[in-house]
């Protein structure tokens, strides 16, 4: 499978890269074969069209693997879909993979949820595969040592129907993380800490890769939580290279290889962590001892500050453009500059998304909640990333514990991230919310906000505003 | 798709950086299965109001605007979601370039399976192009993909890059498709040596 010989030293991506070339026709992009095409019912029923109006079909049914995920409700399954449209394009999606064979996680499966979470637990996605899907949180899967990258409807058609798609080379940046994160500083707050650094486009053009003890010393959960973000930098994927971790995650898992198959996927999968001396076009150093929990005051997640700091002041950007930029976003927020962030109340707090819906971040959540109760001006929900996940934390007492905070706990999907289901925002109203974007309506017209970690947003939900958690009193 | 080899129209600065595919349009619309009519929900939440009515202050509502064709904005536009959604609203609204000075990937890769063309400029040249959209009343831009250049008539000429390749898609209004379907044997070639796995073989059982 892996070229080895006495090349010179490659980085992982450009190792995953080059075992994925179909062809490389002169002067033009290269041709990258896909190993995997996740879909979901959003972006994919105009593809499915163009397959049909071109008289094409799936080449590779079995690479593609759909679900449904945005638009569902969260409220208890079975009940009927009140939104008509939301309606039709679920069924567009049950049709499609019908017609073409396409393997479907449908909304009464056990196995269905957000389509970043069902692929690495399952054991469909694994390391040194090339994935796409037609979200741009599809770098989560990076997190494998894998080159995942969300991709337009075009494109979704375009791999439906060659499980190839022509690509130009990024260019390859290493984050260097060295240091240990302190007690309350999780991943989440990584991902805030180095947008806020690079900025919303510091990472456009360029594929990374997270490495240093840091990132060695993170469980995968962690780690996905941080490749989710890449693309909130501007980059399409980021990648961390297999390791033990890695492998002891993805061993036993329904559909992961088994026996032979699994000993030599191993073999394999290490020999892809980045050669000594490889370069990279673009090295960031990131101290994670220096990191603080984190909390965005702005509508973009690169305006992002400390949660013992203050609302930035307009005079503290140099260019014009950010300014003005800073200064919508307040006014958007509702916010004064100078604030300090601990004195912001909130009224709903969201934890959920591909980015923080995961059986861990539900587990460090409740710890926070266990004992207290959620402050009666808050409306807070929890929305677990998957069914399976559900399952696990109800196994566990997790959800005991929410619903007895006074939390909501509610069924498997994208809910409030994007707010395509009745889980939105009113206007005005202002959030806690553990998903990935903080863009201007968002979670709902005129909705404000604030991305944080899932410690972060539990305890917003119990002190009614903003609260650094490394002063939190567990109970 | 739609050739470009050539466009002549009207300019409306839109004077933000950052502007996300979540603005350009939001998710309520996203629920269509249809590629086309995205274009009356363009910006949808800043063209409306929350009753549904226009805004007074969103640049696109100006009447003197109402024809154009050539969008200015400012760094890394079209950030944040995938959704190609965006690229269909600002086509189907009758946008054919959006000027930038600089573009997030997924939607400058969108932009061009749609023929809309992306066109990167300085910031100074941005800003000039904002300043005399905003100044003169009809302010009118040529971008040819041709010779690689943009031009008011008026004094204003700049040189934009893109890859040989792109263009040459562009220019054709040529279906990627059908081109990497003629790697047909390459691809068979590499699925022979990748062969499915066995454990996903299963999975169509459920
Ligand atoms: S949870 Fe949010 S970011 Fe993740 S796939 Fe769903 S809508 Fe996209």
């Amino acid at each position: 499978m892996g070229e080895t010989g006495n090349m010179s030293p490659r980085t992982l991506f450009e190792k995953v890269w080059d075992a994925h070339v179909v062809a490389a026709p002169e002067g033009q992009s290269a041709l990258l074969y896909i190993d995997l095409h996740l879909v979901h019912e959003v972006t994919s029923p105009q593809a499915f069209d163009g397959l049909r109006v071109s008289g094409r079909t799936v080449r590779q049914p079995l690479r593609t693997v759909a679900t449904v995920d945005h638009n569902i409700p969260t409220t208890p399954r079975g009940l009927p879909i009140a939104d008509a449209i939301a309606a039709k394009q679920i069924e567009a999606l049950q049709k499609n993979c019908q017609e073409f064979g396409v393997p479907l996680f449908d909304m009464d499966s056990a196995e269905q949820g957000i389509v970043h979470v069902i692929g690495p637990e399952l054991g469909i996605t694994l390391p040194g595969m090339t994935i796409v899907c037609g979200d741009s949180h599809t770098s989560t899967h990076g997190a494998f040592g894998s080159l995942a990258f969300g991709i337009g409807t075009s494109e979704v058609e375009h791999v439906l129907a060659t499980q190839c798609l022509p690509q130009k080379k990024p260019k390859t940046m290493q984050i260097h993380i060295s240091g240990k994160l302190a007690e309350g500083v999780t991943a989440k707050d990584l991902a805030l800490g180095i947008i806020g650094r690079i900025g919303t486009d510091g990472a456009t053009g360029y594929v990374i890769e997270y490495a240093g003890d840091a990132v060695r010393a993170l469980s995968m959960e962690a780690r996905m939580t941080l490749c989710n973000m890449s693309i909130e930098a501007g980059a399409r994927a980021g990648l961390i290279a297999p390791d033990e971790t890695t492998f002891e995650y993805v061993r036993g898992r329904r559909f992961a290889p088994e026996g032979k198959d699994w000993e030599e996927a191993v073999a394999y999968w290490r020999t892809l962590a980045s050669d000594p001396g490889a370069r990279f076009d673009r090295v960031i150093e990131i101290d994670a001892a220096a990191l603080a929990p984190f909390v965005t005051w702005g509508t973009n997640p690169g305006m992002v500050v400390a949660v013992n700091a203050r609302v930035p002041e307009l005079k503290s950007f140099a260019q014009e453009a950010d300014r003005r930029a800073a200064e919508q976003a307040l006014a958007y927020m509702g916010l004064d500059p100078g604030t300090p962030i601990e004195a912001i109340a909130v009224d709903r707090v969201f934890i959920g998304s591909c980015t923080n819906s995961r059986i861990e971040d539900l587990r460090a959540a409740a710890r926070v909640a266990k004992g207290q109760h959620v402050n009666p001006k808050v409306r807070a929900m929890v929305v677990p990333g998957s069914q399976a996940i559900k399952r696990a934390a109800e196994q566990e007492g997790l959800h005991r514990i929410f619903l007895d905070a006074g939390f909501e706990w509610r069924e498997s999907g994208c809910s409030m991230c994007l707010g395509m289901n009745p889980d939105i925002l009113q206007p005005g109203e202002r959030c806690a919310s553990t998903s990935n974007r903080n863009f201007e309506g968002r979670q709902g017209r005129g909705g404000r906000t604030h991305l944080v970690s899932p410690m972060m947003a539990a305890a917003a939900a119990i002190a009614g505003h903003f609260t650094d958690i490394r002063d939190w009193r567990f109970q | 798709m739609q050739p470009f080899r050539k466009h002549t129209g009207v300019v409306v600065p839109l004077d933000k950086v950052n502007v996300d595919t979540d603005q350009i349009i939001p998710k309520q619309f996203l629920k269509r299965i249809e590629r086309t009519g995205f274009g009356e929900f363009l910006f949808y939440d800043w063209r409306f109001s929350g009753d549904g009515k226009k805004t007074g202050d969103f640049i696109l509502n100006a009447p003197r605007y109402a024809k154009a064709s050539i969008l200015v904005a400012g760094k890394n536009f079209g950030c944040g979601s995938s959704r190609e959604h965006a690229v269909w609203a600002l086509a189907d609204y009758g946008f054919r370039v959006v000027i930038a000075t600089s573009f997030a990937d997924i939607f400058a890769n969108n932009s061009l399976k749609n023929g809309l063309l992306t066109v990167r400029l300085g910031e100074e040249q941005v800003a000039e192009i904002t300043r005399r959209s905003k100044e003169i009343e009809g302010y009118q831009l040529t971008i040819d993909l041709e010779t690689l250049r943009v031009e008011d008539g008026r004094g204003l000429a700049a040189a934009f890059a893109m890859d040989e390749f792109s263009r040459h898609c562009l220019l054709n209004g040529l279906d990627d498709i059908g081109l990497t379907l003629q790697h047909e044997a390459e691809i068979a070639a590499y699925e022979a040596k990748h062969p499915v796995r066995g454990a996903m073989k299963a999975i169509l059982a459920g």
